[in-house]
């Protein structure tokens, strides 16, 4: 029996196609190739003929659906166009990025198809035409392999930056565009638009030194130890989700998925513990040396240099000896 | 405005050190603090506020073993006026998608009504955010996740969704309507010890699977999607070297590699 294609929805914002789309193509490419199908983009959207052409460089074939309904994202519109492509395509896996997009489509498609889901993926493959997956459990500190119950078709979201765009190609696929399957606006939901966050006093993307904290920092009281500290490196102080959360450092100070990626020469993760979301942000910084009394804390598998001791023991003595060494000067 | 609140207790991993147990199906949970999870802490405290504002009701929904109800009498300290917790030991090994199930069936058997459900955008422990948008497919109704804004309109509500980089989404959803909550949202208020010894008066509701019509064969590993096969610690990116010795050591050397990398 013939395989059905791999499908990978293309994900894009603001008429640019994201990273994540030629992450899961390349993986998707792995797949299909070992499988022996092709390898199918999926872009919905509005006026996107210029995007369906790039990404005929990366599938055999794209099927787009372009339509002032698809104009914005929009998940029940979403979520209504992949299950009928899903439905008269058969794809064997469907792959969807797990963003923010993604996530507000994946799972309920799933349900509604009744097809098993995987979310957050960090690898994929296939065994005896069963899908297995690799995902992190325990805030990133433990990886676990799972397989999913068997069925004719799977949908997966995938980590992004789990894999690397990869140097295959070009293809030069089939661009086949398909008629909008739905004809009205979804009843229960309706895009407004897009909020942009003023740009903030500091711009830490910039920064060649990033003195970072997280939850270890415990209290409020604790951040100007931090910043002092950054202010002796000749740098800025950025922080984790959790300490914008408690409303303890201001958003545009915030490192991670949902906040800045930043590539410093040097990057002191004081307190982290190393969540993915926070990871993706900080891990191409040139040398990264993190403090955190807990010797697994997920930092120190990207860290360079380590520290498992008590910051509060740590920072103290790195102020008063840098103002020693500025003294000496 | 009635409100479920769904929520889940879970071991507290933030700090403790992790060991994956000898069959490498789970880790070792004996020892660990177990606590609200973090994102759900916040959906409650969303749906308390909202109570506070409009009037109306909170019932917080639990699926788990007898010690969640710690978790459960934490969101009626805090001002939820009932709980429900659903358990059989057959649900041990679910994944999200029998949650689901089991939370829709539960709400379903009760006849609870809504305007409202609110969840955790995702939980610490496994990470699957699915169990929010499941639900809400399986009643039927519109949701929205990761949302970090909501405001209440006549006969919907509009939220603010946290896109990657900083931006928001705005949208507009018909009520009822299911919304998964990010951290941020709100300061979750402080809750005493009195409070929640206090808040022991208000029901608590225990349910069996065959209470809301479900049978053993439908959860556990024989109901989910997802088969764990074995937990491994991951791999790393970078091998870190561990720089030994007292504070003040650790931190002579470490501003020796910044002074020999000229970052000083």
């Amino acid at each position: 029996m013939m395989v059905g294609p791999i499908f990978v929805l293309a994900e894009h914002r603001a008429g640019e196609l994201r990273d994540i789309t030629f992450e899961m193509l390349t993986k998707g490419h792995e797949l299909a190739e070992g499988l022996g199908t092709e390898l199918v983009a999926i872009l919905l959207g509005h006026e996107v003929d210029g995007m369906a052409q790039e990404l005929a460089k990366w599938a055999n074939r794209v099927l787009y659906v372009s339509d002032p309904l698809l104009k914005n994202f929009n998940a029940d519109a979403y979520q209504a166009v992949l299950a009928h492509l899903i439905g008269e395509r058969k794809p064997i896996l469907t792959m969807i990025g797990h963003t923010a997009y993604g996530i507000d489509v994946a799972p309920s498609l799933a349900v509604q198809l009744g097809l098993p889901i995987a979310t957050d993926c960090l690898d994929l493959c296939f065994e005896d035409g069963r899908l297995c997956v690799v995902r992190q459990v325990y805030g990133g500190k433990v990886n676990v392999r799972a397989r999913l119950k068997e069925a004719s078709s799977y949908i997966v979201t995938v980590r992004q930056a789990a894999f690397q765009p990869g140097e295959y190609g070009p293809l030069s696929g089939e661009v086949e565009r398909v008629e909008c399957p739905i004809k009205e606006e979804p009843k229960g939901r309706k895009f407004i638009g897009i909020v942009t966050p003023p740009p903030g006093a500091v711009d830490i993307t910039a920064a060649d030194v990033i003195v970072s904290v997280g939850r270890g920092i415990r209290d409020k009281e604790n951040i100007p130890m931090i910043e002092e500290l950054a202010e002796l490196l000749g740098g800025v102080v950025a922080c984790s989700r959790p300490i914008v959360d408690k409303g303890w450092l201001p958003k545009d100070r915030q490192v991670g998925s949902s906040g800045k990626t930043v590539k410093p020469k040097l990057y002191l993760a004081i307190g982290i513990s190393g969540a993915f979301q926070h990871v993706v942000g900080m891990k191409d910084s040139e040398l990264i040396i993190a403090i955190n009394k807990d010797p697994k804390a997920p930092i120190f598998r990207f860290s360079d240099y380590g520290i498992v001791d008590d910051l509060f023991k740590v920072v103290p003595e790195l102020i008063k000896q840098l103002k020693e060494i500025k003294g000496q000067a | 405005m009635d409100i479920i609140v769904c929520v889940k207790h879970v071991p507290d991993t933030t700090e403790a050190e992790v060991r994956i147990r000898p069959d490498k199906k789970d880790i070792e949970k004996e020892g660990l603090p177990l606590k609200i999870n973090e994102w759900d802490e916040y959906a409650a405290e969303e749906a308390i506020l909202i109570k506070e504002r409009l009037g109306g009701t909170v019932v917080a929904i639990t699926v788990g073993p007898p010690e969640a109800e710690a978790t459960l009498r934490r969101v009626l300290a805090k001002g939820a006026d009932m709980a429900i917790r659903v358990w059989d030991d057959s649900l041990e090994g679910s994944d999200g998608y029998v949650i689901a199930k089991v939370l829709a069936k539960t709400i379903e058997a009760k006849g609870l009504k809504y305007d409202l459900i609110l969840t955790g955008a995702q939980a610490a422990d496994d990470g699957f955010a699915v169990v929010g948008p499941m639900l809400a497919e399986l009643l039927g109704i519109p949701h929205a996740t990761l949302v970090k804004k909501e405001e209440i309109l006549d006969g919907r509500i509009r939220v603010h969704r946290e896109l990657e980089g900083g931006l928001e989404e705005v949208v507009e959803l018909e009520l009822p309507a299911l919304l998964t909550i990010q951290t941020g949202i709100n300061e979750p208020r402080y809750v005493s010890v009195m409070g929640i010894r206090r808040a022991k008066k208000k029901p608590l509701e225990v349910l069996s699977l065959s209470d809301i019509g479900m049978g053993p064969d439908e959860v556990g590993p024989a109901g989910s999607w997802l088969e764990v096969e074995e937990l491994f610690l991951p791999p790393a990116e970078r091998v870190a070297e561990i720089i030994p010795g007292s504070p003040a050591e650790e931190a002579a050397k470490l501003l020796e590699i910044l002074k020999s990398r000229g970052l000083i």
